[in-house]
């Protein structure tokens, strides 16, 4: 979990160029405070990594492989496509990797219940999951809207123990989940710590998880050169808040020739006002705590945000994105709801493999950048999770239910 | 001295706290809030902290929450803060404006200076804007004559608080629980330790809010700080009386309180 990518001016007070830092009351520096010390901490204290390694190993199943989708590829213009699958991950998604990091630092600073938001459910399952297994008190908040979308989702997380509330202010979606546990950390900050999901956030959040997130790149980066003794030409993720992108990201920001990618949720497209394209069409201000770009009207108020996919529906990106982006070095390009539902399938059909609709943002952006770079591309995918919580959207999307919910003939 | 520094003198002449009355621009119209902070200036509101709405108030309980929520629904926009600012000062109390970050940095720290100051107002409480990360806005308030105002919490460390208060202008914000703003039976004794804490490092005066409801909470706090800070009861006066007479009683109990020290 090296920082090796930061140049030094980057990183002044949890900085990243002009985004991050930490838009906190002020009741709340003192929790971010021991947080980045028990992160440092942590960070090279044998004892805790090798605990860590431990269980990424024997609970969540890591390494998980690196799967060639050739005929996934034949789509693509002559490239060649790697999958790293983060979808077969314990829980079925990356997030698991940041829970559990988390988790072990929870129990490290003496605290003993954990709050998180969650869009999808994978994260709050996430929480919920390592939470059960470290013996903590967990509660997850999640926008009404989310709860009912994802109804499976929260069912899983009632069953490990976690209590799941329904926020129904503002837009009751991810961002207001966001701001209720906000609310509640800052009531409870004394025995409870903020198991935030993603890349966002004010510092050390950004940062700490984007370390939890390392392992994919660093791991798919070893598995690449073993099998085709070259580095990638793209690597390309979907980005909600962005921590699967940047965990994949990190091992390569320091390799010029690969070209880093960023795909966003374009919803029904950037010009219908209903997506959630932040590079796109945001503009650069504050949300959550980071100074970052932001879906917002000319009063700086947030603007709702859209996707087909619950993890990618979110008006803010994680800070360090917001700097790959203005300092060139990542690239960012919205996918549609129609581009992304028509990966899902290819993928489904070609290689036996249902992706998160997330995750589907990626392939299609990858079917693309391979079109446009030519034959014998090498792109390396972030297959950031499985889309069994996504069966009733997809069902729904290619007309496979009827009006009652029941299978078409 | 600034304008507030003026406040508190006079209030220290009379041997009592000052009364810091919040309401929200905008709610639950832009005309009824024009009329509230009128009502409360001539109910004995002695500083008028006048609210922008925002989507994502994460310092708030539901109570602000809902009256944000309504005010925005009902169109709120920013010309409609000033519109309030300047209704307050017509009345004859001191405004200030409460905004989260986001607003103000999109309006342009600068511009929002110079437009707040243009329209009677003395300072800016910033609720997720620390000192830390706040060059730009204490320069271009200083620049336009408004006083940046800041929290501190029970949770602050004793460097920081010496930090804050070197920043702030006016007065000091002290959110004296842990958590979000909403009527609570008690004020809690953290209140009078910060108070104190904060008076070691600083000799501007200290405000508490986050709690206070009535008139003998009011009262209990006058005995300890500078000034006692009323928001979401008033707000919840208000929504359950569109008359204003509701509003205009619980700041006149609130004024009687803050005599009461
Ligand atoms: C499978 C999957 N991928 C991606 C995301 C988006 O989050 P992030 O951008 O932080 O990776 C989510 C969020 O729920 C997810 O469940």
């Amino acid at each position: 979990m090296s920082t090796h990518a930061e140049t030094a001016a980057a990183m002044v007070a949890g900085r990243f160029g002009d985004f991050g830092g930490r838009y906190v009351p002020e009741a709340l520096v003192a929790a971010l405070d021991e947080l980045d010390r028990a992160r440092l901490d942590a960070l090279t204290d044998p004892a805790f990594q090798a605990e860590l390694q431990e269980l990424q190993r024997t609970y969540t199943g890591r390494p998980n492989p690196l799967t060639e989708a050739p005929r996934f590829a034949a789509h693509a213009g002559g490239a060649r496509i790697f999958l790293k699958r983060e979808d077969l991950n314990h829980t079925g998604s990356h997030k698991i990797n940041n829970a559990l990091g988390q988790g072990l630092l929870t129990r490290r600073m003496g605290k003993t219940r954990v709050i998180a938001e969650t869009g999808a459910g994978q994260h709050g399952v996430a929480t919920a999951t390592v939470a059960a297994l470290l013996g903590l008190e967990c509660v997850v908040y999640m926008g009404k809207v989310d709860t009912e979308r994802q109804a499976l989702n929260v069912a899983r997380m009632r069953l490990l123990g976690a209590e799941v509330v329904a926020v129904d202010h503002g837009s009751a979606t991810l961002k207001d989940a966001i701001n209720e546990a906000m609310r509640d950390w800052v009531t409870n900050v004394e025995h409870t710590h903020y198991l935030l999901g993603t890349v966002t956030g004010p510092h050390p959040f950004p940062s700490m998880v984007r370390d939890f997130h390392s392992v994919i790149g660093a791991e798919a980066h070893d598995q690449l050169l073993a099998l085709t003794g070259r580095l990638p030409d793209i690597v390309c993720a979907c980005v909600g808040g962005g921590s699967n992108a940047i965990g994949i990201f990190h091992r390569f920001v320091d390799e010029p020739s690969v070209r880093l990618v960023g795909l966003e949720a374009g919803g029904e497209g950037v010009d219908t006002g209903r997506h959630a394209a932040r590079f796109a069409t945001g503009v650069p201000g504050v949300l959550h705590g980071a100074a970052t770009f932001v879906l917002q009207d000319e009063d700086g108020q947030t603007l709702e945000s859209h996707s087909v996919s619950a993890g990618l529906d979110y008006p803010s990106v994680g800070p360090e994105h917001a700097y790959l982006n203005a300092s060139g070095r990542a690239e960012y390009h919205p996918v549609t709801d129609a581009e992304a539902m028509d990966a899902f399938a290819l993928l489904c059909r070609t290689e036996g493999i249902i992706p998160a609709i997330e995750s589907a943002h990626a392939l299609a952006g990858a079917l693309r950048l391979g079109r446009e770079a030519g034959p014998g591309t090498h792109i390396l995918v972030n297959l950031s999770g499985r889309g069994d919580k996504d069966m009733d959207t997809a069902a729904h999307w290619f007309g496979l239910l009827d009006a009652q919910g029941a299978p078409r003939e | 001295m600034s304008e507030l520094g003026a406040v508190f003198a006079r209030c220290r002449d009379e041997d009592r706290a000052a009364l810091v009355a919040y309401l929200p621009a905008g709610y639950p119209t832009q005309h009824d809030s024009e009329l509230a902070v009128t009502t409360l200036a001539e109910s004995g509101a002695d500083i008028i902290e006048v609210g922008v709405p925002y989507t994502d108030p994460l310092m708030d309980g539901p109570v602000i929450q809902d009256a944000a929520d309504t005010a925005l629904r009902a169109g709120f926009r920013f010309a409609g803060l000033f519109r309030c600012v300047e209704a307050a000062r017509a009345a004859g109390a001191v405004p200030v404006v409460m905004s989260y970050w986001n607003p103000v940095l999109r309006y342009g720290p600068d511009r929002f200076a110079a437009h707040l100051s243009a329209a009677g107002g003395s300072g800016l409480i910033t609720p997720d804007l620390i000192p830390d990360e706040a060059a730009v806005w204490t320069s271009a308030a200083r620049t336009h004559g408004v006083d940046p105002i800041f929290l501190v919490a029970p949770s602050s460390t004793d460097e920081r608080l010496a930090m804050t208060t070197a920043a702030c202008g006016g007065f000091v914000y002290a959110a004296s629980t842990m958590g979000v703003t909403g009527a609570r039976t008690a004020v809690g004794g953290g209140a009078r330790v910060l108070v104190d804490r904060t008076r070691a490092v600083s000799d501007l005066p200290v405000c508490v809010g986050l709690g206070v409801s009535t008139g003998d909470q009011a009262a209990e706090v006058a005995a300890f700080a500078d000034g006692v800070i009323v928001g979401s009861a008033l707000v919840a006066a208000l929504r359950d009386d569109s008359t204003r007479e509701g509003l205009r009683a619980l700041t006149e109990e609130l004024a009687q309180g803050v005599r009461r020290r």
